[in-house]
């Protein structure tokens, strides 16, 4: 028996989020009292791999080969389920990411294994499996009960506390069974940005509404940013103006994120919004309305106009930069 | 070519979440129900590629596993313009359930693009389009924010972390889509919600499914600690209580 952590790198290196799975996945292992086994996929060095042992994994499976070189869901999943299989593995843990959320439905009925999705905490037990999610967009919880043999989790973003447990895995290269008419899609072209902090990745974020006034009034929002190290968002409104794209918009029908500290400038804070950030650690907001929703929501707060505020505010954090 | 879009019943996102019945059931009272905002999104996708006689798209269909209470949400989708509905008769009890139905259908009924949103406003699961591809052991493009049709090949364009990746697949493939996939959800004119009326909707029998998941409860989050004001003229403040007492920057 094992449980089994899908560790996603970005050109050979991970991120914390790898880390954060491993952690999480080993204190699963503990209450199942079996080990933890991580499996990557790509061209990742060995010094890289055995990063994964400072998180407690005890085995890691390295699968190394030039056809999985750009991420086909139906390929990489019988990859990860063919690893599932042999590692007798009762237990997968995936991130919700983009990645996760492509592959982890697709394992679900490979290994027929009930999926519990985006979960934020560790199971409240495991006999009967059950597992805590939001549900409605962050509005509300569930606990889950998951009946089948093997599980499948999907790790929230940044929503678990990992804590190093220092241990020598072993490493293993798996030459996993990749016929043909496992690929039945094509990568033509690849557009990366640079030099941009990611939204999901982000630790803060600097967001800007409709109360921003004009997309030409984005400057202290950028500069803020630049100097917290954060990303950057938008509100809904503000991406369906065009104002900023949309890739930006956070809230229920886009972003969902969890940041330490989420700025919201000239944000009312709808329902939708809130349902967005309400897993951020710590929210100030910024308004001109004392009765804006946002309020409710948010750590601190600034009754006043974003546009005068934030040039202040950027002046303060330089003092203490 | 053939659109297949599965459309969930789901509560208008201003909805405020209660529960009912020692917090076991979702509280329906007074709920508005919608098209799921993401499925809308692909819906309106289908619509533009359909009037660009160039894509020879015969047919969009959309398809719920519900129950009759879903019908209105349905009826919505074809005065939107779907040309015709199939209704799996079944509480959709988890996305495993809901997928492997959906799944059984298009056995029987081919389909070369199959649309699913990102996730549902009610499970936020994600979950249905990459189990009915895998059910069907077709592709599966996930994220995605961009659709075309060139020389009867499709053209996707897929979100990764910090940018996009262009694809081509073979047929047929579930294509789950996000926002971006289509500018604003198109709105019902009159006389689609007239023509909606007489347009087919289909009600299925469902199959006999092994259900892997199950709820036994939900819980509201726990109210906010009071929100801390800072004067407007005292922005320092602020920085230094993100400093030194939330300590996140």
């Amino acid at each position: 028996m094992s449980v089994l952590v899908f560790t996603e790198n970005w050109d050979g290196k991970f991120k914390k989020m790898s880390f954060e799975l491993v952690s999480y996945a080993s204190k699963i292992a503990e209450m199942l009292n079996t080990q933890t086994v991580a499996i990557s996929i790509g061209d990742v060095q060995e010094d890289e791999l055995k990063k994964l042992g400072n998180y407690a994994a005890d085995k890691i499976v390295s699968v190394n080969n030039d056809k999985l070189k750009n991420l086909d869901n139906q390929a990489y999943t019988s990859v990860i389920a063919e690893v599932a299989e042999k590692e007798g593995a009762s237990v997968v843990v995936i991130a919700q990411n983009n990645m996760g959320k492509a592959l982890a439905p697709r394992l679900s009925v490979k290994l027929k294994a009930g999926l519990g999705a985006g979960v934020s905490k560790l199971p409240a037990s495991v006999e009967p499996f059950t597992i805590f999610k939001k549900v409605y967009s962050g509005k509300a919880y569930s606990n889950v009960v998951i009946k089948s043999d093997v599980k499948i989790l999907t790790l929230a973003q940044n929503s678990y506390e990992f804590e190093e447990n220092v241990k020598s895995p072993s490493i293993e290269n798996f030459e996993a069974t990749l016929s043909d008419n496992l690929f039945k899609t094509t990568v033509s072209n690849v557009q990366k940005q640079t030099g941009k902090i990611l939204l999901n990745d982000a630790e803060v974020v600097v967001s800007g509404g409709r109360g921003m006034k004009s997309g030409d009034q984005w400057a202290p929002i950028e500069e803020l940013a630049e100097l917290l190290g954060a990303a950057t968002a938008c509100s809904r409104p503000v991406s369906d103006e065009g104002w900023r794209p949309h890739d930006e918009h956070t809230g229920q029908t886009g972003k969902i994120i969890a940041p330490n500290l989420y700025i919201a400038a000239g944000i009312s804070g709808a329902i939708q919004h809130l349902a967005g950030i309400s897993s951020s650690k710590c929210i100030v907001a910024i308004n001109t309305d004392k009765d804006a929703p946002i309020f409710e929501a948010a750590d601190y707060g600034i009754i006043g106009d974003a546009a005068k505020i934030l040039p202040d505010l950027i002046e303060a954090v330089k003092e203490i930069k | 070519m053939k659109i297949l879009i599965c459309l969930s019943n789901v509560p208008d996102t201003t909805t405020k979440a209660k529960f009912v019945n020692d917090n076991t059931a979702f509280d329906t009272t007074g709920v508005q129900w919608i098209i799921n905002p993401w499925d809308e999104l692909a819906l309106t996708r289908a619509m533009e590629l359909k009037s660009d006689a160039a894509n020879s798209i015969d047919n969009i269909t959309v398809v719920t596993v519900g129950g009759k209470d879903a019908e209105p949400t349905i009826r919505k989708a074809l005065a939107i313009g779907a040309d015709d509905a199939v209704r799996i008769d079944a509480e959709p009890k988890d996305a495993y359930y809901v997928a492997a139905q959906i799944a059984e259908y298009l056995k029987g009924n081919p389909f070369d693009l199959i649309f699913n949103g990102i996730e549902s406003a009610d499970y936020n699961g994600s979950a249905v389009g990459g189990m009915i591809a895998e059910f069907m052991d077709i592709p599966s493009v996930s994220a995605v924010s961009g659709l075309n049709i060139e020389n009867s090949q499709v053209k996707i364009t897929r979100e990764i972390d910090g940018g996009t990746e262009d694809i081509a697949s073979e047929l047929p493939v579930v294509i789950i889509v996000q926002k971006g996939i289509a500018k604003e959800p198109m709105i019902a004119a009159m006389r689609g919600i007239m023509m909606a009326r007489k347009k087919p909707l289909n009600v299925i029998a469902p199959v006999e499914v092994e259900v892997l998941t199950e709820i036994v409860s939900f819980e509201l989050p726990q109210p906010k600690p009071a929100c801390k004001m800072v004067e407007p003229e005292n922005v320092k403040e602020l920085v230094n209580l993100l400093q030194n007492e939330a300590k996140v920057i």
